[in-house]
Parts: C-alpha cells; structure tokens; sequence
C-alpha cells in the first residue's frame, strides 16, 4: 500500500509524489498540489474529514476522498 | 482632452480586491446581473490623473482562468471576447502580500493572453510584520509590467497605481511564458492550422469546457479536430502548463521576495487550533451564532416597529388627504402596506447581511465551512450550505442569494430548495399569536411552557430541512464527481467600509427584486378583498344597516367584515373550506391562509380584519379569536387545530418573494413549482395528521 496523504496525522509533513492528474481539480493543481511540492497536515475536522493543509505555502481544505489520490512521501524516510 | 477607459480589475478571492475598488470608485457604484444569468456585476467610474476617466469592472474572484463556477467563468469568456464592450484597455491583478506566489498564476496567464496588466500587491502593511520585503523595479522587468504596492486597508499606494492605470499604454504586452515549450509538437502544429490567432487564446478556448467556449470551440472542431484531443491528453499538458508557470515564479520571487521567518508570527496556526478544534470549534461557532441571533431580534424590534407604524400613518394620511381621482383607496390600502411589508424586513435583512459579511471578512466563515462539511454531506449538502441554512431563521430571501459559492450544483440546489423550511421571521408573528392562544402561560421543569412550544417549532424547521435535503440527496441523479477545495485564508480585521457597502448593496438588491413581485401580489389581493361579484357585495352598505345602525360606533367595522365575506377574496376562502375542514379550520381562517400565500405575516392582519377588530392589537384579536365558535357552540381554535394551523405555516411554501428568488438563483420556475406544490402537499399532510391525531 503506498502512502497518501489521507493517511497522515496532524503535524505530519511530506512530499507531494504523484497522482493521477484526471483524478483532481485543475483548480487544486494550480493552488499547487503538484509533484515535489511538501503538504503538511494542519487540521482534521471530525471524523478525519476534510483535511486543512498548508502546500509549499497555500492553506486549503480537501476532503478525504480527493485525499486520498494524492501519494505522498514522508520527510525523512 | 478627457479620455475614457475599461479596466478591469481580476484577482484570487481573500486578495482585497473589492477594498481596492471601493478605494479606487468610492460610491460611485453599480450592480447588475451578466445577461441571462445570475451572477453580479459590480462597475464602478474612478477620475484618473491627466483627466482620464476610467470605467472599472470588478470581476468575480477566481484562482485561474480555468474556471470550475459560474463566476469565474465570466472572466476568462470577458477576457477572450474582443468585441465585448467591456473588454479591458488594461487589467488590475489583485494579489495578496503573503500568498504572492499563488497570486502570480493567474497574473502570467492574463499576462499571456497579450491584455495589457498591472500587479497590484495589496496588503503590504503585513510586510514589516511578517518580515517579508519586496525588489519592485527588478519584478517589473521580470514580469514585463509595472507593480503598485498598497494597502487597501490604510489607503495607500492608491495615487501611484492611479498613476500606472492612466499610463497604460506604456505596459509591454509581452506574455511571461511561451505556451509552445510545453509541448511543441502539439502547439507547433495548433499555430499552423490557426496561423493568424494567439497561440494562448486557441489553447484557452479548447480547454474551457463551459459555455461560451462550447461555441466556439465547435467552430475549431469544424474546422479542424485534430488539436481537440481527449480529456486526460488535454489535463496533462495542462498541468505541465502550470508546473511551467510556478517554475517562472519561483525564479522571480527568488530574485526580488525575501521572507524573513523570524519574525513571523503564527497567529493563524493558534486560533486555527481552537476555532477548528473538534469540541471547541463547534461550541465557539454556536455561541457566535447565539448571540446574533439575540441581536438579530433584540435590536430589530424598535425600527420594525417604527416602519409599522409610520406606514400605517402614511396609509391613514393618504385615505384621509388623496382626491378620489387618485384612488385613495387602491394606494392606501393596497400598494402602502404592499410596501409596507416590503420594508418592514430592511432591518433583519441588513443587520443578517452586517454580521455575515463580518464574518467573512475575518475569514472565520473558511472554519465553518471546514468544521461543518463532513456532518452536511450526510445529507447531501456541503459546508458551506450552513451558512444558508441559518440565515433562513432571518429570512430565505437573503439565505437563498448566500448559496452562490457552493459550486457543486446538486449541493446548492438542494440547499436553495430545502432553506424555506426553516423558521424564517415572518412566522414568528404566526406562531406568537397562536402559541398565546391554545398553549397554557405555565412552567414545566422551570421552562415556560410557551417558550418551549417555540423553541420546538425553529427545531422541526431545521429537521424539516435536513430530512427534506435527505431525501432529495438520495432521489437526485448524482452529477459529476464534485471537488470541495476551498481555500483557508488569513484571519483579519473587517474593514467597515467593505462591510457597510455590501451591506448597502444586498438590502438595495433584496428590496427591488423582491420588492416587485410583494407589490403586485399585495395590489391584486386588494382588488380580491375590496370587490365582489352580484347585488350582495354592492349593496353591502344597505345589508348591515339592516342590522347595525349606521350611526352605530361598530357599523364601520361590521361593514368591512360584511364586505370582505362577500368579495372573491371571500368566496375564494369560503371555496376552499371543504379542503382544509379536515385540519380544522373554517372558512376565515381560510381566507387568511390564501391572503398570506403571499407573505405568512398577512396572517395575523387578515384575521384582524374577518374578526372585526379595529386595530391589529394583539390582546384583542387573541380574546376574539378565543371566543370565536362554530354554529354548535365549540371554539374555533383549540389545541388541536392551534396546532395543526402551526403545523401548516412550519411547512407551506407561503413566500412569493422567496419563489420569485429561487426562481432568478436557478433560472428556471420548475423548482419554485416544485417547492410550492410539495411543501403545501407536506403542510397539508402534517396539519392533516396533527389535527386528527390531538382532535381524539
């Protein structure tokens, strides 16, 4: 199972890997959700969703399912 | 020599945009709609120096010109229509101090379709708090444009970006990014089968995939489909479009932005903490909502009141002063009060309006709508349809316009069609008269009685609501996989200009749309009440002299009750007392249910009037309604039918401005047919099962 970022736990950061590029809005992609980029997971709404990021700088909220697409590496591993 | 320009200022929402054009246009504002849909246009006219006049354009906020909302796609089809009147001699991006590199996107893809464009980095008296400093003359020549730093907030750098927009002409056009390094194969060969066309433009238009483009696009089918290729080819390159993109800015603010961390302070992430927190979060939201829900109704009281009485006054003048050929009569009776009650929601209205918008402006409202989402979509609405669903306690007019940001359109259909079902203000008076009716002035476990009673109504309001989105979330077809992305911005002060002016605007909005329709249902339910057909309606003066002494101090009264059974408004009422005799009512009450199917606040007026009692005051028409029996000696208003009538107003669709709004906000009169015709039938049904079940 790869990681992905709806398996992160508030205060986790890590490294955007890749995606399926139909999988999500294009308007996700140009806040800057994109390969390399680091996401860190501020907050967690009840029941795990949605999920307040910061991407290199940008400060959105997702909900799990598009989460969920997003593989993710964890800084340090 | 005077010139006149178009700007048009474009910008990320949560940018400042619209304080920079209440600075650059102060009050010389007007809204409308785009033409055949419903989202506004706000222009205003702003002096420029060197007698340049200029025409400003607010456009709707959007992070891209990849437009994923309505709204957003009014900029790109603006933007890609030369002919179009409003088309920009030169565009005003609006960026934000601390999110610049976000901001910048779009400013590069303006910037590429050749449209004249200036930065405005807004917000800059962050800067010195947030570390951050900024190499304006070298962005200049890296973005090929001219840059205003200023601060909406205090009111500076507004002369120098002034300035900027009358020098216009001097602003290279130069795009920031060549489209073709993306993929050269595919552009290369798009430029050769549109030799003549920007290669930007062309690949614009084949990746919008909303309205205007659909035609335009088809015309390029037509004439070539080669270059229209499959969605996943298209998405790819355009995410390598903006791979591209955030490369070219990243170069610029690393030669011209410095952030120095140090000094940032992270005031975001502590109230973030607690205003996102699980409990905390929601405890804090209720007590915000608690308490302008108690200054909603505390301090619209006395200027409600004002409003009655001085229509009331004005009714009276006019009846009293007007000649006959003026027909006193139709205005004072009709069209003042029509007004009347038009005007008497200005308060509620701008004050809901006041404390939303102050709201959004601290950006608080991002935190509901994230605390909130996953508890909403069980029922097939969103987070931010909360928002709506409160401030259809106030009223569903303004709520029904609050739904526009929630871009998924089956999660804002269901909220548009579901909002009526909440306690709106104008039951308010229904419920008051009729709990202090049939409920008993007790205590029970230290709770008055009466308060509970209405307490439980705002209740089934709300699970009315929610059982109603429920069921339509599970009857509707699902549409496309919907996306909720929202942004989460910086906490700030409001700024009370932007609060007073969409303050301003919405209420002016609400009283001319709504406004219309109230006014004509109010006219003709006057030609309904004050004429009847035959010898009986004529002649209604001789009939109660018959028994009422003309010089009697009742007569008048006993005349318009005399009159008003005998009008259609009557026979109407009196028609349809077979339908509503199961739940309990007579025939007055049923004219009082038809004459409120305009405004449920008519209810209470209309009763009046039947029960000939001279002024609307509450005690009496209550003691003349509990006296009121039917032919066998049984009071006409028991628990039973109390209730059910309660019942009946919780559920029925008795608005015409709402139906008028739902209709303007979905564009069609399907929807306001269907929430009429299945609310009444669900009023009917639960006053139905009401009354038979206490009638035991």
């Amino acid at each position: 199972m790869r990681l992905t970022l709806a398996d992160l736990e508030v205060g986790d950061t890590a490294i955007i890997d890749s995606f399926d590029v139909e999988e999500l809005p294009m308007k996700l992609i140009e806040m800057g959700c994109l390969p390399g980029n680091e996401v860190g997971l501020l907050q967690l709404a009840p029941y795990r969703d949605p999920l307040y990021l910061n991407i290199s700088g940008a400060h959105l909220a997702i909900r799990r399912e598009t989460a969920k697409r997003i593989f993710v590496q964890k800084k340090g591993e | 020599m005077s010139k006149h320009i178009n700007v048009a200022l474009i910008g990320n929402p949560n940018t400042g945009k619209s304080s920079v054009f209440n600075h650059l246009t102060g009050l010389n504002q007007k809204t409308g709609n785009y033409p055949g849909i419903t989202v506004e246009k706000k222009q205003g006219v702003c002096r420029l120096p060197r007698g340049v006049k200029a025409t400003v354009l607010d456009l709707p906020g959007t992070y891209s010109l990849n437009a994923s909302s309505l709204d957003e796609n009014v900029v790109i089809e603006l933007l890609l229509n030369k002919n179009d009147k409003d088309f920009p001699d030169v565009a005003v991006v609006v960026s934000d101090v601390e999110n610049l590199k976000r901001n910048l996107l779009l400013f590069t893809q303006i910037k590429d379709l050749n449209i004249p464009a200036i930065l405005v980095i807004n917000m800059s008296d962050r800067m010195r708090r947030k570390g951050i400093r900024i190499d304006t003359e070298m962005m200049e020549q890296m973005l090929h444009t001219k840059v205003a730093l200023v601060s909406a907030r205090k009111n500076e750098g507004m002369a120098l970006l002034k300035e900027h927009i009358a020098a216009y002409k001097k602003i290279s056009t130069k795009p920031c990014l060549s489209i073709d390094q993306i993929d050269p194969d595919y552009f290369g060969s798009l430029q050769q089968t549109f030799p003549n066309q920007s290669l930007y433009k062309l690949w614009m238009v084949i990746t919008q995939d909303v309205n205007f483009a659909r035609v335009e696009r088809k015309r390029m089918e037509a004439q070539d489909g080669n270059h229209t290729r499959s969605t996943s080819f298209l998405k790819r390159l355009q995410q390598k479009e903006t791979i591209k993109r955030y490369q070219f800015i990243n170069q610029v603010l690393k030669a011209c932005y410095v952030k120095d961390f140090q000094k940032a302070t992270d005031l975001r992430g502590r109230l973030d903490r607690i205003l996102t927190h699980k409990v905390w979060g929601f405890v804090i939201f209720f007590i915000i909502l608690m308490s302008i829900f108690q200054a909603l109704y505390d301090w619209s009281g006395v200027p409600m009141d004002f409003i009655d009485t001085s229509f009331a006054q004005l009714s009276d003048w006019v009846k009293t002063t007007l000649p006959s050929w003026l027909a006193p009569n139709l205005i004072a009776e009709g069209i003042i009060p029509g007004l009347g009650g038009i005007v008497i929601f200005v308060p509620q209205i701008a004050m809901l309006f006041f404390f939303i918008s102050i709201l959004e402006e601290t950006g608080y409202m991002s935190r509901v709508v994230f605390i909130t989402d996953r508890v909403m979509r069980r029922f097939g609405l969103s987070g931010k349809s909360v928002i709506p669903l409160i401030s259809g306690t106030a009223c569903a007019i303004p709520a029904i316009m609050a739904t526009r940001n929630i871009e998924n359109w089956k999660e804002r259909l269901i909220t548009i069609l579901v909002t009526p079902f909440t306690t709106c203000s104008a039951r308010l008076p229904v419920y008051l008269i009729l709990i202090g009716l049939i409920i008993p002035n007790e205590r029970i476990l230290g709770a008055n009685l009466q308060g509970l009673v209405l307490m439980i109504f705002y209740l089934l309001g709300f699970a009315m609501a929610l059982l109603a989105a429920f069921v339509l979330h599970k009857i509707m077809p699902n549409n496309k996989a919907s996306y909720f992305v929202i942004e989460m911005p910086n906490y700030r002060l409001p700024l009370l200009k932007n609060v007073v002016l969409t303050l301003i605007e919405k209420t002016k909005s609400f009283v001319l749309e709504a406004g219309k329709v109230i006014l004509a249902i109010s006219i003709l339910l006057w030609v309904l009440a004050s004429n009847g057909p035959g010898s009986t309606f004529k002649n209604a003066q001789e009939e109660v002299a018959k028994t009422v002494a003309v010089t009697d101090s009742g007569f008048e009264q006993q005349l318009s009750a005399y009159k008003l059974e005998h009008s259609y408004l009557g026979i109407l009422g009196k028609g349809i007392e077979p339908v509503i005799r199961p739940l309990g009512y007579d025939w007055k009450i049923g004219i009082a249910i038809v004459s409120s199917f305009a405004a449920r606040e008519v209810f209470v007026g209309t009763l009046a009037t039947i029960y000939n009692v001279g002024d609307a005051e509450e005690v009496t028409i209550k003691n003349r309604m509990a006296s009121e029996t039917y032919a066998d000696g049984s009071p006409v208003f028991t628990l039973a039918s109390g209730l059910s009538l309660m019942v009946f107003y919780a559920f029925a669709m008795q608005c015409m401005s709402t139906l008028a709004i739902v209709r303007k906000e979905t564009n069609s009169w399907r929807w306001p047919a269907i929430q009429l015709v299945v609310m009444t039938a669900i009023a009917y049904l639960g006053a139905l099962a009401t009354f038979q079940y206490f009638n035991l």
